[in-house]
């Protein structure tokens, strides 16, 4: 039952996968102009003049003469033989600049989910159970807060006051001597030792807004007739909460991932700058600024899949705890 | 000799409810919804706590199990446990989260509540559900218990425990559910049982059965009952005892033949008056003529839902919701429709107002086939054809004021604007008994009664000519039952309306319909004169359905053979 429900939603992801790829095709086609154009117009500003000839030989060695059509089915033919193809500007295969990226970027994804999801869950449970005491104002008053700060501004303060108070190391998710080490152990520890920063700056918004979101969905199951059901069978307040409401309110919750994962990614690009992150957010913005298109595209796309990845886990996720969904 | 003991014992109340104060506290400081209530449980006996909307009953028993809703808190008086006749607690002295009061919880006081569809968990499995119940107060390993829940279920005649007890509580129906309920309430043997309006939302084939179980339950067990209810005819089905309560006061008690023979209280009366009321058709009621020519006709009419499963979709079950049904409605003329739930009662109506796209069949209505028109063309007769529905509170828009609410099919339908609305709007709630000053209140300020008022003044806006009625009055009280039928009556006098009233409750069709239309599984099963329909019922269905009407009558306990209908199987 359930395989047959997860064969279902992912063999309907691949006709859903190949519209994304003809989007965040035109996406990247969409702006007047082509790599060449900038390519161009960069020389320009350094005072060399390519001649014509030169710039059509250039033209259909990129093969950007081709027509669209022609351009996107060799992309996507490429594609499915995991070739992402070169990117213009850094000349060195697509898949080698994205995969590393991709790789951090996922990486400090989960960690930030992980610390949304440890945080808000209790602190919303709690904010709900004690609704309208000093505690819960403290708490909703604390999540406005963390919901209207912007990320990079948070990012800003806490660099300030981790560089000042606690003369740590911030910037970026290595220390300069592991930046392009190979990967050892030590580079693990270091990692963790960086992440928390960022981590803390992408997670306060989505921690704050999960807690209203677990507050709200508590406070309606609350009052439900089976939680007086379950506190007229003996059950300490405690044990009642934990099993019957929260459990049933976890739903919207868990639903969270699939708009919290791509979130993370491409909301994440300005922190990003600001933290000088390896991760994709700067290097694809950097990707789309110059027309590189073969790099953006490889972003777009995985960004797309992403979320529809995310979608899908959330949903198996849903369907593994509640029953209702499963009969349906 | 154990049986004088037992006498003795049975004369010492197991619980006394004494002088109880229960108030809510407001921004206005303390508000009381229990004055000093008092009154005795005993063992082996069913006492009946009675009173409509608000009176304090489900806030009493509540407190018994200290669970007072917040921002509930107890103010005064004592509730005396005594469960083995050695001793007794006082259960309002307890700590509402502490060890003791949570033992008595489930382990000696058990309680079932009125809304099985959500006093289940719909994420638990039943039988986790009673498992648990169970665990809680007797050490049991896991295995032992869980046959202790099949046992359970057994009890309540549940087919297939062995398999029920895996299901959730979404797979049953109303009846299973309330049975799965007791079930659970009933795993420790509980030295009383509480049922808190048990049978409210379920059918009354269905409603007999539950009533016969608890009373069969109890006769094995020999514990004591407390029922609430606000259904007088419950009450002279199984009460020993009844205590009746309004506002928060109780202004009667006594032995259940008493109280019916010769209720002191006027409140009492009243409410036996309002059940009396219903026994019989209204005496105000205009008939139509019966050559009045019909203003809707149904032919035909199917709406079946189909069952898609599997990758490509396919059909693989038809559910026919509707199958098959035929009636014409005279002009003046109400029609009732009675069923249980699930016998499509609720669809036709919804098939005829085009709420739902029937499968099959005519709808003819001033010669046009409703069936067949697109939503441009059904804007006329959308303005003849109106409907009530059964709950005032989920059909009024909270964030609307009562002139926003009324006026809203003026305004959609062009008919009028500005000042004339507003005089229109007064116009309409004086119609219906209300003051047109309430005009710019939100429908929370309503009670219920009003409410539907409320709702019945929108559907009478338009001056439609047929109004389909969907259980108007269940989820009104008693006593403002009859007053809502009785502004229908007389709406249907002045304005010349043709009903269709669906509803599930013989009485309130006899008192509203001139001919009623019996419905099982989407087909009418009888359609006659209303008089004729239940004084000789000729269907087996009919029968069923009017011998699991309660009657409001204790000295009428078991005369009648209560049976449930089955149909051959084809």
């Amino acid at each position: 039952m359930i395989w047959r429900f997860i064969l279902k939603r992912l063999l309907y992801m691949i006709p859903f996968l190949f519209a994304v790829s003809i989007v965040s095709f035109l996406l990247i086609q969409a702006p007047p102009g082509d790599y060449l154009t900038t390519y161009i117009a960069k020389l320009g500003e350094s005072n060399e003049v390519l001649d014509q000839a030169s710039i059509n030989n250039l033209r259909a060695r990129f093969g950007l003469d081709q027509p669209l059509y022609v351009q996107y089915f060799k992309w996507v033919g490429n594609l499915l033989q995991g070739d992402f193809g070169m990117s213009f500007e850094w000349r060195q295969p697509v898949s080698d600049l994205v995969w590393e990226r991709m790789g951090l970027t996922v990486c400090l994804s989960f960690a930030t989910l992980l610390f949304t999801w440890a945080l808000a869950m209790p602190i919303g449970i709690y904010s709900a159970v004690r609704k309208y005491t000093l505690g819960d104002y403290i708490i909703t008053t604390i999540g406005f807060i963390g919901l209207a700060t912007p990320n990079f501004l948070l990012a800003l303060i806490l660099m300030y006051i981790g560089v000042v108070h606690f003369g740590a190391d911030v910037g970026g998710l290595f220390s300069p001597e592991y930046k392009n080490a190979p990967w050892s152990w030590a580079k693990v520890v270091n990692l963790i030792e960086h992440l928390w920063l960022p981590v803390i700056v992408l997670g306060t918004g989505a921690t704050a807004s999960l807690i209203r979101i677990m507050r709200a969905n508590l406070l309606d199951e609350l009052n439900r007739p089976y939680v007086d059901t379950a506190r007229a069978k003996g059950l300490s307040e405690w044990a009642l909460i934990m099993k019957y409401p929260v459990r049933v309110a976890l739903n919207p919750f868990v639903s969270t991932i699939g708009w919290v994962l791509p979130n993370l990614v491409s909301g994440a690009v300005v922190t990003a700058i600001v933290l000088s992150l390896p991760t994709a957010g700067p290097l694809m913005l950097q990707a789309l600024l110059s027309q590189d298109m073969y790099l953006a595209g490889a972003f777009v796309l995985l960004l797309s899949s992403l979320t529809v990845v995310g979608m899908l886990i959330s949903d198996i996720l849903l369907v593994l705890l509640d029953p209702r969904v499963r009969y349906e | 000799m154990p049986q004088i003991r037992m006498v003795t014992d049975m004369n010492k109340p197991i619980i006394q409810i004494q002088d109880l104060t229960v108030g809510f506290s407001m921004r206005q400081g303390v508000l009381d919804v229990l004055h000093g209530v008092s009154f005795d449980l005993h063992r082996g006996r069913t006492t009946c706590v009675v009173g409509e909307s608000g009176s304090g009953k489900s806030v009493t028993a509540r407190t018994i199990l200290n669970m007072v809703p917040r921002p509930g808190v107890i103010n005064g008086g004592r509730i005396l446990f005594d469960p083995d006749g050695t001793g007794t607690v006082n259960l309002t002295a307890l700590d509402p989260r502490g060890r003791e009061i949570r033992d008595i919880r489930g382990g000696r006081i058990g309680m079932i509540f009125q809304e099985p569809m959500s006093s289940l968990s719909p994420v638990h499995t039943i039988g986790s559900q009673i498992v648990e119940a169970i665990r809680l107060h007797r050490d049991m390993d896991k295995k032992a218990a869980r046959q202790m829940a099949v046992d359970l279920l057994a009890q309540v005649e549940i087919p297939e425990p062995e398999k029920a007890v895996d299901k959730y509580s979404f797979e049953f129906s109303g009846g299973m559910r309330q049975r799965a309920m007791i079930a659970m309430a009933l795993s420790c043997q509980p030295d009383v049982l509480i049922a808190d309006e048990p049978t409210t939302a379920l059918d009354v084939t269905t409603q007999a059965e539950i009533l016969d179980l608890i009373k069969t339950l109890q006769r094995d067990v020999g514990m004591a009952v407390m029922f609430i209810t606000h259904d007088m005819g419950v009450v002279a089905e199984i009460a020993d005892d009844v205590v009746v309560m309004e506002k928060g006061h109780v202004v009667e008690q006594g032995d259940v033949d008493q109280v019916f023979s010769a209720p002191r209280h006027p409140y009492t009366q009243k409410l036996l008056r309002a059940v009396k009321v219903l026994e019989e058709p209204a005496p105000a009621k205009v008939r139509a003529l019966d050559d009045a020519p019909p203003v809707l006709t149904v032919e035909d009419l199917s709406l079946h839902f189909e069952k898609r499963e599997g990758f490509f979709q396919r059909v693989t079950d038809v559910t026919k919701a509707v199958d098959g049904v035929s009636f014409s409605l005279r002009k003046g003329e109400a029609l009732g429709i009675v069923g249980e739930s699930g016998s499509g009662k609720t669809t036709v109506g919804r098939c005829i107002s085009r709420v739902y796209d029937p499968t099959r069949g005519k709808i003819v209505y001033g010669g046009k086939d409703l069936a067949h028109l697109n939503a441009t063309e059904l804007r006329n007769s959308r303005q003849q054809i109106r409907m009530i529905f059964q709950d005032p509170f989920a059909s009024l828009n909270p964030r609307m004021t009562v002139k926003q609410i009324i006026s809203e099919p003026l305004i959609a339908n062009r008919i009028c604007a500005g000042s004339e609305l507003e005089d229109r709007v007064a116009v309409l709630l004086r119609e219906v008994g209300l003051d047109p000053g309430m005009m710019e209140r939100y429908p929370h300020a309503f009670s219920g009664g009003q409410r539907q008022r409320i709702v019945v003044a929108r559907a009478i806006a338009l001056e439609p000519q047929v109004v389909i009625a969907d259980e108007p009055t269940s989820a009104l009280d008693v006593s403002i039952r009859t007053q809502v039928l009785d502004l229908l009556l007389r709406l249907q006098a002045e304005m010349g309306l043709s009903f269709i009233f669906i509803s599930h409750d013989m009485a309130v069709i006899r008192y509203f319909c001139d001919r009623v239309a019996v419905m099982y599984r989407g087909r009418i099963v009888e359609i006659g004169e209303t008089e004729q329909v239940i004084g000789d019922p000729q269907h087996a269905y009919t029968k069923a359905l009017l011998s699991s009407v309660p009657l409001p009558d204790p000295a009428l306990r078991g005369t009648r053979q209560r049976h449930r209908y089955r149909p051959e199987v084809a």
